[in-house]
């Protein structure tokens, strides 16, 4: 991301690119120790030796650490094979011509019958009241930002800050702008040009917005993995459409980053001398190879290779993952309905971002629920899925207040404990949410700040329910056609699978209340065979009964252990995948969202171009060079929201793919966790029927 | 309960006496009952519908000639089953309590057999001509029904309110009756209460089922995450099979012994009560026997002298016989129950040990599921 938005600015860069780009050639050779002008001889069809390569690297190689190196031209070679195959087909065709982006068949919006003058005068306008909209939120987005500085001094972010504020600023201003557009093109009519100039700088030097101050340090390297590709289909496809974009394509690109892939580099390095299983990791490697070209061929030919290097670098992250999250202790604090639940919050881990190895700190439900808001603030627009906490029960909480020690009350309390120690483990098991200094400041700081809006709960409640209504409604207005296979099955897999979720819910529920049933039956059952017993004439009859009674009773404690156990493996887990799956959709949202940017930008951008038309035609040359500089600058907002759209996919199929793997192994836990109690109980039965056996055999 | 040496007038062995076959004719059960020769190996089968089972108890009843009759406790014949309809479960249920539960009459089947093994093994019973034309012809028995005579159920209730307090003569007999009243009321409890569990096992054996195939429906087959997650569910639904084939063991473990045995109890206490209550009533009769003869005047005192020896001595004997009755079902019920739930508890046991073994395969098989 940093790459991206470092390079975003410059309107039009392609022209004098060329020469620059033979020139850091070299030093691409150089920085990655393989030849990469070997590979440029290599016809880009054959994408077999580069994997081959891959693919045959004995273990020793791997087992060095030096050779983590290798991996890096791998990558790039991995890049560059299937990259520039894809790249003929997919980017040149909407972007090589850009007369072809009026006419083409993706710009749906109609185009409305422009006047000269309306073009600029809404703009102006929007752009004139758009930063006093944003400058509402700066406060503490600032306050984010700065804090990130401090806490990560990286050199890339500083120089990517600025502009990647500018970006993000401008594309708020110009997500809004698109839509009043329309509306608002009659009613005003006066050009200010001045006015068109003047909110760029100060949006630029605004505050940074989130997407791009998400965690730097440590994912930089798929940062830059990621970018890399779309860098050079985004510049293949302005620049050399027609020509064939061979691997000298690539290697042109790696030499435009070659800067920054030093720097990037050198976190590789650290980053893989971190990790000691490198065997581990060669053959996940391997497996990915096998399995990129398997999957389906993704519409970005840059998903395929970084996938499988996120692959490898999730396996990574994991070996490494040592955090161990428990919540304990929840008590009581206060009276009445002021009263509230606070939890004990241990971590033991050995990371050294943390400053010691255990520490626990005390906090309520809503801190829970307030980390969510900042996380979701923060994350869920770069496509990130982030687990939703459990859900506010004013039904239970107030039980719980009123202070009832009826068993239904503890039960609560124990469900939400569980619900909330699921929820940080998902948090921190997340490689990128894991690195967010408000999840270290939930898990470490003694004393946070009073999380605010989620209290007044009806009231956050509504709103919650409102934008959920309008995101429905935008969400029916967005007819998004999907181009990348993989997000159109997922989605549908997704929605599929909520349902089928719902349905098991709707079944272990339904399980859950028979056990009970069944419990509470058996221990009726217990009781009249104790009356039976005592009111039995023969003694040894009687005292088998008794005996008898007292079996049942065990085994009915044994139902109700299970029944808690039903409900605690499936029906909590089902209930949290059933939230998560909702965050899941929330992502695509998102990138659907991003996608919208994007087209209006594009439409936006053909309006442009058809008043300059205008305007040269009208011959009105004073006009022209405005109309000239919004068009440039429109072209960079096309490009960056193309790019952004490009990385919250990435990202979002990144999370998804996490997602999937995640819930496999969740879901394989509890299995062998509900196995364990149910062979657990089926011993304990088998205990009660052999001490209860001779009893029966002792009656007279 | 116990083989009877007073087998003279029944033909075949009471011990072999079987229904092996059932079938359904429209709404009629027809029976096959299958027994062995005494004096050869020769088998018999014949084909009884229950009308012909009640016919038997009806026969039974109304025997003559013999003595103090009324104080056997009869072998209690299980009411007429309907065949199963849908909407006729919960009647059934209500009317046949444990009879009406598990496949294909099983149950019932099971409750006609020991019947007509406890009326061929009764010293007295055994000799009725009813059983035996019952046991061996292949013609129905006579479709004349017998009078219903004294023993109409019906008949009895309104007086039974009546009656059942009156204070007994005989402590033994007092005992009897109290404890009676006290172990059908709580034995009939008992068997609701264990018919709810295993409705309940059998529920959850249904919510199982259903779950292990929603289960099948989650799988997907698109990429490496689904694969896996495919094969967890499917890992899952093979688990929550097993654990429904537990339940259904379970519940027929409970059907088939313990059920079994708390339904043959409690119809036997009721048995138990309606002869004592037969008794009652014949020392209600004696006692106003007893009363008019001393308010009677002198030319019919002697009559009436006469007449009270005579129901005394019934009295007496029914008596006596009822005390032997009495003692012959105690013992016999300690043992059945005693068997009952021996059964009960090996068949659990072996249901827990079988699941406990599959258990332990999945478990294994669940942890290996990712190595491979």
């Amino acid at each position: 991301m940093a790459a991206s938005s470092e390079r975003s600015p410059p309107p039009f860069p392609d022209s004098e690119e060329p020469e620059l780009l033979e020139d850091s050639d070299d030093g691409a050779d150089a920085f990655t120790g393989t030849s990469i002008s070997e590979m440029d001889s290599l016809s880009p069809d054959t994408t077999g030796p580069p994997k081959d390569l891959f693919n045959t690297p004995p273990e020793d190689i791997f087992s060095d650490p030096l050779s983590d190196i290798n991996s890096e031209p791998q990558k790039n070679v991995k890049i560059q094979s299937p990259g520039s195959d894809e790249a003929v087909d997919l980017f040149s065709d909407p972007l090589d011509d850009e007369a072809d982006v009026i006419s083409s068949p993706e710009v749906q919006n109609p185009v409305p019958d422009l006047l000269k003058e309306t073009v600029e005068t809404p703009k102006s306008d929007v752009i004139g009241k758009a930063p006093i909209d944003i400058s509402s939120k700066p406060v503490h987005k600032n306050a984010i930002g700065a804090r990130h500085q401090d806490i990560f001094e990286d050199p890339p972010k500083d120089s990517s800050k600025g502009s990647a504020a500018k970006k993000a600023g401008s594309a708020e201003l110009f997500g809004d702008d698109d839509d009043d557009e329309d509306e608002e093109e009659e009613m005003f009519k006066e050009p200010l040009k001045a006015m068109t100039k003047k909110p760029q700088p100060s949006v630029a030097s605004g505050p940074p917005i989130n997407v791009f101050t998400e965690v730097k340090s440590e994912v930089k390297v798929k940062q830059h993995v990621k970018d890399d590709p779309t860098d050079l289909f985004a510049e293949e496809a302005v620049k050399a459409p027609a020509t064939k974009p061979s691997s000298s394509g690539g290697s042109r690109t790696n030499g435009v980053h070659s800067e920054e892939q030093d720097i990037f580099s050198e976190a590789t390095v650290e980053l893989s001398l971190d990790s000691p299983l490198n065997d581990r990791k060669k053959k996940d490697a391997v497996k990915a190879s096998v399995s990129a070209p398997a999957a389906p061929v993704a519409s970005s030919s840059s998903k395929p290779p970084s996938k499988t290097l996120e692959e490898l670098e999730e396996e990574e992250s994991e070996d490494k993952f040592d955090l161990n999250i428990s919540i304990t202790n929840p008590e009581k604090i206060g009276d009445g309905m002021n009263a509230y639940m606070a939890y004990k919050v241990s971590t033991q881990t050995s990371l050294t971002m943390f400053r010691s190895k255990t520490f626990t700190v005390r906090r309520r439900f809503s801190d829970f629920l307030g980390l969510y808001e900042k996380l979701s603030e923060k994350h869920s627009q770069n496509g990130f899925i982030i687990p939703p906490p459990p859900e506010k029960s004013i039904l239970g909480m107030t039980k719980v207040k009123v202070g009832k020690e009826d068993p239904s009350s503890a039960e609560f309390v124990e469900r939400r404990r569980a619900a909330l120690e699921r929820y940080l483990q998902r948090i921190v098991s997340h490689p990128s949410l894991l690195q967010d200094p408000d999840v270290r400041e939930f898990l470490e700081k003694e004393e946070l700040p009073r999380a605010v809006g989620t209290q007044a709960l009806s009231g956050a409640g509504f709103l919650k329910m409102l934008n959920k209504a309008t995101d429905a409604v935008s969400k029916m207005t967005i007819k998004m056609n999907e181009q990348d296979v993989w997000f159109d099955e997922k989605i549908q897999d997704v929605e599929n699978e909520e349902q089928q979720l719902r349905k098991l819910h709707v079944m272990v529920e339904s399980l859950v209340n028979h056990r009970k049933e069944l419990s509470g039956n058996t221990a009726v059952f217990a009781k009249s065979v104790a009356m039976l017993g005592s009111s039995e004439d023969n003694t040894a009859l009687s005292r088998a009964l008794s005996q008898l009674a007292e079996v049942e009773d065990r085994i009915e404690q044994l139902h109700q252990d299970q029944a808690a156990n039903d409900f605690f493996t499936f029906s909590e887990l089902l209930a949290d995948y059933i939230r998560l799956l909702g965050a899941v959709r929330g992502c695509f949202d998102q990138r659907m969202k991003a996608w919208q940017r994007w087209q209006d930008a594009e439409n936006m951008l053909q309006k442009k171009r058809e008043s300059e038309a205008k305007l040269l035609w009208a011959n009105k040359p004073d006009k022209l060079q405005q109309a000239k500089d919004e068009i440039s600058e429109w072209e960079a907002k096309v490009t960056q929201f193309e790019r952004e759209f490009e990385r919250i996919s990435a990202t979002v199929q990144k999370d998804v793919i996490r997602f999937d793997k995640e819930k496999a192994r969740d879901f394989k836990r509890q299995i062998i966790k509900y196995l364990e109690s149910l062979l657990h109980s089926e011993q304990q039965l088998i205990k009660y029927w052999e001490a209860f056996l001779p009893e029966a055999k002792a009656i007279a | 309960m116990e083989g009877s040496s007073a087998e003279s007038a029944l033909s075949v062995s009471a011990n072999s006496i079987r229904i092996t076959d059932l079938t359904q004719d429209g709404d009629v059960l027809m029976f096959a009952i299958t027994s062995q020769k005494l004096n050869s190996s020769a088998g018999v089968c014949v084909f009884r519908e229950h009308e012909d089972f009640e016919w038997l108890q009806q026969s039974l009843f109304s025997q003559e000639n013999v003595p103090g009759l009324q104080g056997i406790i009869f072998p209690p014949l299980p009411p007429k089953a309907l065949p199963l309809q849908s909407n006729m479960q919960t009647k059934a249920l209500k009317q046949l309590g444990f009879l009406a539960l598990g496949q294909d009459w099983q149950g019932y089947c099971k409750a006609l057999e020991f019947y007509l093994q406890q009326v061929a093994t009764h010293p007295t019973l055994c000799k009725c001509k009813a059983l035996d034309s019952f046991l061996i012809n292949s013609e129905s028995p006579g479709k004349q029904r017998g009078r219903k005579g004294i023993f109409n159920r019906l008949s009895q209730a309104v007086e039974e309110m009546r009656k059942e307090s009156h204070k007994d003569v005989d402590n033994f007999f007092q005992n009897e009756r109290n404890k009676n009243t006290n172990i059908t009321a709580l034995s009939k409890i008992a068997t609701e209460k264990l018919i709810d569990v295993v409705m309940t096992e059998q529920k959850l054996a249904l919510a199982c089922g259903h779950f292990s195939t929603s289960l099948h429906l989650c799988v997907n087959q698109d990429d490496a995450a689904a694969v896996a997650f495919s094969k967890v569910c499917l890992k899952l639904s093979d688990i929550i099979e097993a654990v429904k084939q537990n339940f259904e063991k379970v519940a027929s473990n409970n059907l088939t012994t313990l059920g079994l045995g708390l339904d043959l109890e409690s119809r036997y206490q009721e048995a138990e009560k309606e002869m004592l209550f037969r008794r009652t009533c014949k020392l209600i009769e004696l006692e106003t026997v007893k009363k008019s003869t001393e308010k009677a005047k002198a030319n019919k005192r002697e009559v009436m002298e006469e007449f009270q020896k005579a129901v005394e001595k019934e009295f007496n004997l029914i008596s006596s016989v009822a005390k032997e009755e009495i003692e012959r079902f105690h013992s016999s019920r300690v043992n059945v129950l005693k068997n009952f739930l021996i059964g009960w508890c090996e068949q659990q046991l072996n249901t827990a040990r079988e699941c406990a073994e599959l258990y332990s395969q999945h478990l294994e098989a669940c942890r290996n599921m990712y190595s491979e």
